[in-house]
Formats: C-alpha cells, structure tokens, sequence
C-alpha cells in the first residue's frame, strides 16, 4: 500500500466518522481510534494523538456556528474546564506510562457506556428553583432564547457533584484521546439539572479547549503524526460539515441504533486486542 | 440586561475566532499535503512501530525549521499547531472579554484555565 492510497482511504473513512459523529452526536473520536488500530495496524498512540486532532477541529468548528444562538453558557463552560483541563493533563501524563493494551481496554469500555448513553432518552430540565449557594457564587444560572423571542431562565444545582464528574470526562478525553461529549452532557444534564440545548452546546464549547490541554502534552511526546492527521482532520470536517446540513434530529433515530450497534462490536474487538495483548 | 449585551458581543467574536482558525488551519494542511503526497506519495506507510521522538514533528523549532525548506510534512503540523492553539486563543479572549465586563471572578477562573494548559507545556516536556 502506497502513501497515496493509505491516505485516501482514512479520508474516505474520517468523513464517514465525521458524518456519523455528528448525526448522532457521538463524535467523530471514537470512530477514528478503532479505524485507525484495528483496520490500518496504526500504532494506538499514534491514533490516540490523531483522534485529539480531530476532536479540536470538529469541536472548533461546531462552536463557531453555536456561540451565535445564545445557548452556550460561557461562564459555566469556563468554570468547569477547570476539571476538566486539570482532569486532561492528568490523563495525557498516565497515557505516557501506561501499557497500550490497558488502554485499549478502557477505551473499549467508555466506548459501549458512551453507546448506551447515547441512547438514552435526554430529559430536559428547566430549573426555576432557588440555586445553591455556590451555582450563585459562580454565576451559574443563566438564561435562553426561545423561539418566540422570550428569555427562558434556568438555574444550576449539585455544583460539586458536577465538577467531579467533568473532572473524571477531562481524565479520560486525556488518557484516550476523546471529546468524551456524553459525559461531559451527563454532568452538566443529570447531575446538574442544565436545560438539554445548554449542556450540549456548553459541553461541544468545553471539549476544544480540554482537547487542547492533552494535546500539547501529545504533541510533545510525538504522539502527533503529520501523516495521519492530515487526512483525519479534512475529512472529518468535512463529514460533520455535511451532517450539520443533511437531516434533522427525528430522521437519525434508527441510524443512532445502527450506529451505537457498530460502536458495542468495535468496542468488543478493542477489549479482546487488549486482553490479548495485541495492541 | 446590559451584562447580556457584553456577553452576546464576547459571543460573536469567540465564534468568529473559532471559525478562522478552522479555516486558516485547514488550509495549510491542505497546501503541506500536496506537497507531501506530491513528495512521497508512493512510498510505504509505517505507522506499526510507535517512534515517539524520533522524528523532527515534537517541537515547535524543528516543525518551523522543516517548514523553511518546504517539507510537506512539515507544514501539515504547522496546520495542526495552529487547530491546537485555535481553543487556547480563545480563553485569551475571554479573559478580555471579562476584563470589560468587569468580573473579576471570572478574569481569576480563566487565567487559572489559561495556566493549566500552558502548564501542560512544562508537564510534557518532564513527563
């Protein structure tokens, strides 16, 4: 296989992650990783740091059209990427020291918990209760444009709770090399009680500069391949550019089953390659 | 409601910002891989064997150095600094964006963002 031919075929497979990622909301992250590893025999560490790439550009470049709707809540955002850059810092620097296969393995796990997880009906919840004393002292609790032109206002609860578990999403998007979006949408949703609109654009928002913090350290340790990213990165841009055009959110139900079905059977591939130490 | 407006105007800018860098980025990976597949597009792909800092693709001297002597590989990785520094210029803004509005809490909790990441830089280098 030429350099030419390897590099169209991961182009062709990124703008599939790409496009999948973003119909279903999963992210193209965790569709590059078993590609790269499993089809291509890429060395995980490689893909790990191409995987980090790619998560910094589709999250860039979905935040660039969602700061203009008015969803995203900065403040939150910020406050949080406190756990989860110091979360992600931690995470790239266990990534040095720990053996691929473990890696593997955990990846495979967070890979059918967040398949699940995507699943899942999302309730929304609209907090109009007093906020706890921190959610006031942080400036939390915020407000939304509804279509008909009101200001819809929330509230923000179990604060702490929350920045553990962005925390726990901001080691594991360090060790792995993933957005790990639908965690960072489970803090913010369950745990915290955000509206669903504000979580999802709030947590897209959090997972470039959280990317970023694992990044560099990736970088510096060569995990960072010209190669590869440039392939990755193009056609996962691409793939979600066309997503964010195609289909609206009720045509992808079955599509997100089909998907989430294709993620369970990587996942169990990258576990077995693990505990057979292959990887 | 004044604060809104701020944050409205913050909003826009760190929108715009966050597209440039897509763009500008993109297209230099663009123009780094046609030189790279134009260079060695029909040499063989190793990517089995993790080489770690073997390579000149690690720090930001030796990527500028293969840049200047137009290496396609080279100019793909400057493309993919500038998408790495994309979300980090935009804490930068935000501080200043807090700074207008006054927010002290929020000026401290960004600054303190700001430094985990380039305190990253340190941890990379020791780990």
């Amino acid at each position: 296989m030429t350099i030419l031919f390897f590099t169209l075929i991961i182009f062709l497979g990124s703008i599939l992650a790409g496009l999948l990622g973003s119909l279903t909301g999963l992210g193209g992250g965790v569709v590059i990783i078993p590609m790269l590893t499993l089809m291509l025999g890429v060395d995980i560490r490689y893909a790990i740091g191409t995987s980090i790439v790619a998560v910094i550009a589709t999250s860039s470049g979905a935040a660039s059209a969602y700061v203009k709707e008015g969803f995203t809540n900065i403040r939150l955002g910020m406050f949080l990427e406190i756990a989860t850059t110091l979360g992600a810092v931690g995470g790239a620097i266990a990534a040095v020291y720990a053996p691929t296969n473990a890696i593997a393995i955990i990846f495979g796990c967070i890979l059918i918990i967040s398949a699940f997880l995507s699943l899942k009906k999302k309730p929304s919840y609209i907090q109009h209760t007093e906020s706890s004393r921190l959610a006031k002292f942080f400036k939390l609790g915020s407000s939304f444009p509804e279509k008909n032109g009101t200001e819809v206002f929330y509230t923000v609860r179990h604060v702490t709770g929350g920045f553990l578990m962005m925390s726990f999403a901001g080691i594991l998007s360090g060790l792995l090399g993933i957005g790990s979006g639908a965690l960072k949408v489970l803090a913010m949703d369950n745990i915290m009680r955000v509206p669903f609109k504000v979580s999802t654009t709030t947590s897209n928002f959090m997972i470039g500069v959280t990317a970023a913090a694992s990044a560099v350290i990736y970088f510096q340790r060569g995990y960072i391949d010209p190669g590869l990213c440039m392939p990755v990165t193009l056609g996962v841009l691409l793939g979600a550019f066309a997503g964010s055009k195609i289909l609206t959110k009720s045509e992808t139900k079955s599509l997100r089953y089909v998907f989430a079905i294709v993620i369970c059977l990587l996942a169990a591939e990258m576990i077995y390659n693990g505990l057979t130490n292959r990887i | 409601m004044r604060k809104k407006f701020a944050d409205q105007d913050i909003e826009i800018i760190i929108g715009n910002l966050l597209r440039a860098g897509v763009i500008i980025s993109s297209s230099i990976i663009i123009i780094g891989a046609i030189i790279y597949l134009w260079q060695s597009g029909h040499q063989h792909p190793d990517y089995r064997k993790f080489e770690g800092m073997n390579n000149t693709f690690y720090s930001l001297a030796y990527v500028m150095n293969g840049v200047s002597k137009f290496s396609g590989e080279h100019i793909i990785q400057l493309g993919v600094l500038i998408l790495i520094a994309t979300p980090v210029a935009r804490i930068v803004f935000s501080i200043i964006g807090f700074i207008k509005e006054k927010d002290n809490l929020y000026i401290i909790i960004t600054f303190l963002v700001l430094f985990i990441i380039l305190g990253s830089i340190v941890f990379g280098i020791k780990a």
